[in-house]
């Protein structure tokens, strides 16, 4: 079983999302979806180093909800920041210290801080522990570092339990 | 009546942001503050336009509301992972470029 289907929930999610983008849930639809299901977590296999398990879910949905609003909070900022003037931006790179070892959860840490306000991740430097960031415009870059920490951070570990 | 002002005004905003993601890209100055608007504003760009059509389309016929959401998924998890690796690239690139004018002193 675990050779045919090492990670179960990814080949349910891969059959399901293959379905709602079929145009009619036809035998022949389900059966390329099941193919797809069996085939894309074998190949990939190797780049999925652990097991990944939500311990949280209530904590995810919840950071789900605060990581909206801040995508719509982000895009009001950088509309105001692109409207005005841009010579008067102050850029800057920033060392955020890591405290996940996970590579998954790193990564998801890395796409909500380039989703919300202010912040792009660069690079995970995974030798020194740090998500690197770029600030489009930045006036306190402790600040900004800690509530990255307190609001993404966090309650990414909590619900991955790492 | 309600619902076709409400869709509109998504469009409309949709459409405003992934334009103003265009002009972040056309105004700012060096390539890494270029990153942040079309991964911002594209994002709720494309968000509200996928929402405007989940409203839309989703009405009238039962299943289009799954497949919207799976579009906004898909954008969500591509979206800064594309700027991931530009900026990946680009930092690999200025370094390479800063250790060969070494070299070139050197």
């Amino acid at each position: 079983m675990t050779r045919v289907l090492p990670r179960p929930g990814l080949s349910l999610l891969i059959l399901g999302v293959w379905l709602i983008l079929a145009p009619a849930p036809t035998l022949g639809q389900v059966l390329i979806g099941v193919m797809l299901a069996v085939a894309l977590p074998l190949a990939t296999r190797g780049f999925w180093p652990g097991e990944i398990r939500l311990r949280r879910p209530l904590v995810a949905l919840r950071l789900l909800g605060v990581v909206l609003g801040d995508i719509v909070t982000a895009n009001l900022l950088v509309a105001r920041q692109v409207l005005g003037a841009p010579e008067r931006l102050r850029p800057a790179f920033m060392d955020v210290p890591l405290g996940i070892a996970d590579p998954f959860v790193s990564t998801l840490l890395g796409s909500i801080v380039s989703l919300t306000p202010g912040t792009v991740s660069v690079d995970i430097d995974r030798g020194r522990q740090v998500l690197q960031v770029h600030a489009l415009h930045i006036e306190d870059p402790a600040a900004t570092i800690a509530l990255i920490k307190a609001r993404y951070e966090t309650p990414l570990k909590e619900i991955f339990g790492c | 009546m309600l619902l076709d002002l409400f869709v509109s005004v998504l469009v409309l905003l949709g459409a405003a942001f992934t334009l103003l993601g265009s002009i972040g890209l056309a105004r700012l100055p060096d390539f890494f503050m270029r990153l942040h608007g079309p991964t911002k504003a594209t994002t709720l760009g494309v968000g509200a336009l996928v929402l405007a059509s989940l409203l839309h389309v989703g009405g009238e016929a039962g299943t289009g509301g799954l497949r919207e959401l799976a579009v906004a998924l898909f954008l969500f998890i591509t979206a800064p992972i594309t700027a991931h690796l530009l900026s990946k690239a680009a930092l690999a690139e200025e370094r390479r470029s800063r250790s060969r004018s070494e070299i070139d002193e050197g």
